[in-house]
């Protein structure tokens, strides 16, 4: 049934459906909207589950790694400093190999306080061991939550859904929602290979001496590297059962294209009319979504970019002193082809600062007329008096 | 598997030898009492502390019963989600045990373990306390007493504020039951476990004093004396406080602090008129304890 929705409650909606047991949060904005529909189905009856209000986001990480490891499906959702907060729990859970499903709505991090929206706070995380997705629309958000529950369950890992503040989580789009009995089929009842039993006493996240605990990260190692294809086999039978696919790539006129522009998240809603503007004018230009930041989809980076000339990465986020992320991850996936495209990295939209239609065509004409990038990142849209102010 | 050894123990043993706690850990006595009390039906969550090396490492535990190690400032959390799964499992029997130090009740730990007795979760909240942390190597806490050498309060730098009390902090949460405990008291420690293991439903908090032969700079042997020793000087008084509010006291101490201080080699630089005001202290705390449960000081 299609529903008009605002991309947080598609977040509710699909946790629902999945029948979570248990879940922790702690506000933040933008994410509280998530949390509070959830809050309201288990206070109804409308959702079976156990909703524990924790004092903070460190602690709603520890509740969800402690309901996990008892054996219950567990969410929970946060945003920026929160996220930064559970940043411990995050390698834990991943390590103690747990089925948690996280949304995660993008919004940049303080000083000065900005609640709007900006990638850094997790991509910040991308060294913890959580396989991440990054939706376009509400649609792929409700579709992706449903499939993180099975893709952390299958490989146990756990899975963050990620939505950029307000331009997806707080817009209201038209939503399909699936019925329930159809998402029962496609995400039966846990069955956890990890589940705490006075019947069967072991002790989890122990000690462990240098002689094993290498081999206990090249085993999450091992799962992250079946991630890619066993997110393309659920979303096989996601997309017999509710007749769509989003794919952990999406590539739009990449095979003859010239230069190839490289967006995530809701940018890519905007690229897709720009990049369709330049074609009817002649422009040789393609874009590539990426969806699935980790793992890191190196071989489908490689076969849809490696034959351009050139590749413009847009990164809403920054490392600072080495600039955009997507870009270094995708210069260096690219970096032992015999031929590669150069890659341009652009900074741009940090903190919520709009991403139009201009911008983006500003990155192209730019990208278009020089003939090799510069080593450091390009910042789009500064204003300089500001910059200048505050120099040092 | 040893058998039972007195009459007071009403299970097996659920702690096996060959765990890795020093000789003399008094964190180690407590837990086989607490075992003893509580039984099989019984998963412990044991955070960043002496415990978590104690327990053994993979592939090996101490303990017969489940454990969930977590991350140090998490016990009261992570107890709180283990509860909500094994409620939505329909297993209200088994009992949920955080297991946590001082360093993970008084400091790290607070904020999580206050949020989880305000919310009054179905779990028993323990602190064995050995005052400082001594897994990394005795380091003040704010559960060391006045007067103490750490080695982050060491020379003349000893401790000069005393400790937090935490009983006092719990019961103003107004927990169902919170208790003082001794290992040098088993009974008592046995009873308050398996009274707080019958209270199911809320949230329940055991502050024990558990010896530290290491940190406390004794000898092993001396363990059980020491901890004896701290209730009979009402260093460390045994009590019981229902619903935050009704004080009952478990036994009164006549000798002085001097006894129990200078057995220790961490109070060893004190001079006379520093036990004094230390005795003082004690005098204070006790008093008002005294006030709490109704009856006047003498």
């Amino acid at each position: 049934m299609k529903k008009v929705l605002e991309g947080s409650h598609a977040v509710s909606e699909a946790a629902r459906l999945a029948r979570v047991q248990v879940i922790a949060a702690y506000p933040i904005t933008p994410q509280t909207h998530i949390v509070e529909a959830l809050s309201e189905y288990c206070s109804d009856g409308t959702l079976d589950a156990r909703f524990i209000n924790v004092e903070s986001e460190h602690s709603a990480m520890a509740a969800v790694i402690g309901a996990a490891s008892g054996g219950a499906r567990a969410f929970t959702a946060s945003s920026s400093h929160g996220l930064a907060y559970m940043h411990e729990l995050l390698h834990w859970a991943s390590a103690a190999r747990l089925p948690i499903v996280m949304a995660e709505v993008n919004r940049a991090l303080g000083p000065g306080w900005n609640i709007w929206t900006d990638q850094t706070d997790s991509l910040a995380q991308r060294d913890t061991g959580w396989i991440q997705l990054y939706c376009e629309d509400g649609q792929e958000v409700l579709d992706t939550t449903l499939q993180a529950f099975r893709l952390a369950e299958e490989l146990n890992l756990p899975v963050m859904v990620i939505l950029d503040a307000f331009y997806l989580s707080h817009t209201f789009e038209p939503i399909d929602i699936p019925e329930q009995q159809l998402v029962d089929g496609f995400l039966p009842r846990p069955a956890p290979r990890i589940k705490m039993d006075t019947a069967a006493p072991c002790a989890l996240n122990q000690l462990v001496t240098p002689a094993a605990y290498m081999e206990m990260r090249y085993n999450t190692q091992l799962a992250m590297e079946t991630a890619q294809d066993c997110l393309g086999k659920i979303e096989t039978e996601f997309a017999a059962a509710f007749n769509r696919t989003h794919g952990p790539v999406e590539a739009i006129r990449c095979r003859d294209a010239d230069i190839i522009m490289v967006t995530t998240g809701t940018v890519t809603g905007t690229c897709r009319q720009v990049v369709a503007d330049l074609r009817s004018r002649g422009e040789k230009v393609g874009l590539f979504k990426i969806k699935l930041f980790r793992p890191f989809p190196k071989n489908l980076i490689c076969r849809h970019l490696g034959a351009a000339n050139k590749v413009a990465v847009i990164d809403r986020n920054v490392s600072f002193g080495a600039g955009g992320i997507f870009a270094q991850e995708i210069q260096a996936a690219l970096c032992n082809l015999d031929t590669r495209p150069r890659v341009f990295s652009y900074v741009v939209g940090l903190g919520g600062r709009d991403i139009t239609p201009n911008t983006l065509i500003e990155i192209y004409n730019e990208t278009k007329r020089k003939t090799t990038p510069g080593q450091e990142s390009v910042w789009i849209g500064l204003n300089r008096e500001i910059v200048e102010t505050w120099r040092n | 598997m040893h058998s039972r050894n007195s009459g007071i123990l009403k299970y097996k043993d659920l702690m096996n030898p060959g765990h890795l706690g020093c000789p003399g850990c008094g964190a180690t006595i407590a837990m086989k009492f607490a075992l003893q009390a509580l039984g099989e039906k019984t998963m412990v969550v044991i955070p960043a502390c002496c415990w978590g090396v104690i327990a053994g490492p993979y592939p090996q535990s101490a303990l017969e019963v489940p454990i969930l190690h977590t991350a140090f400032a998490t016990a009261g959390a992570a107890a709180s989600g283990l509860r909500a799964a094994l409620d939505m499992r329909g297993d209200t029997e088994t009992t949920v045990l955080s297991w946590a130090g001082d360093g993970g009740t008084f400091d790290i730990g607070f904020q999580s373990l206050s949020g989880a007795v305000e919310r009054n979760e179905d779990c028993i909240f323990v602190c064995y306390d050995n005052e400082a942390y001594m897994n990394t190597g005795v380091q003040r806490s704010s559960a060391t007493p006045y007067g103490t050498r750490t080695t982050t309060t060491p020379a003349e730098k000893w401790k000069k504020t005393g400790k937090k009390n935490i009983v006092e902090v719990l019961a103003a949460h107004r927990i169902p039951y919170a208790a003082t405990a001794s290992i040098g008291y088993p009974e008592d420690m046995i009873r308050k476990f398996g009274k707080a293991g019958k209270l199911k439903g809320g949230a329940r908090f055991i502050h024990v004093l558990a010896t530290c032969p290491t940190g406390w700079r004794i000898g092993s042997e001396m363990s059980v004396k020491i901890a004896r020793l701290a209730v009979l000087t009402n260093a460390f008084p045994l009590y019981e406080v229902k619903d935050g509010t009704n004080y009952t006291l478990n036994f009164k101490g006549d000798r002085k602090v001097k006894e129990y201080l200078t057995h220790q080699g961490r109070f060893n630089h004190l001079t006379d008129s520093d036990i004094d005001q230390i005795q003082k202290m004690v005098d204070g705390e006790w008093d008002l304890l005294l006030r709490k449960a109704g009856m006047k000081a003498p």
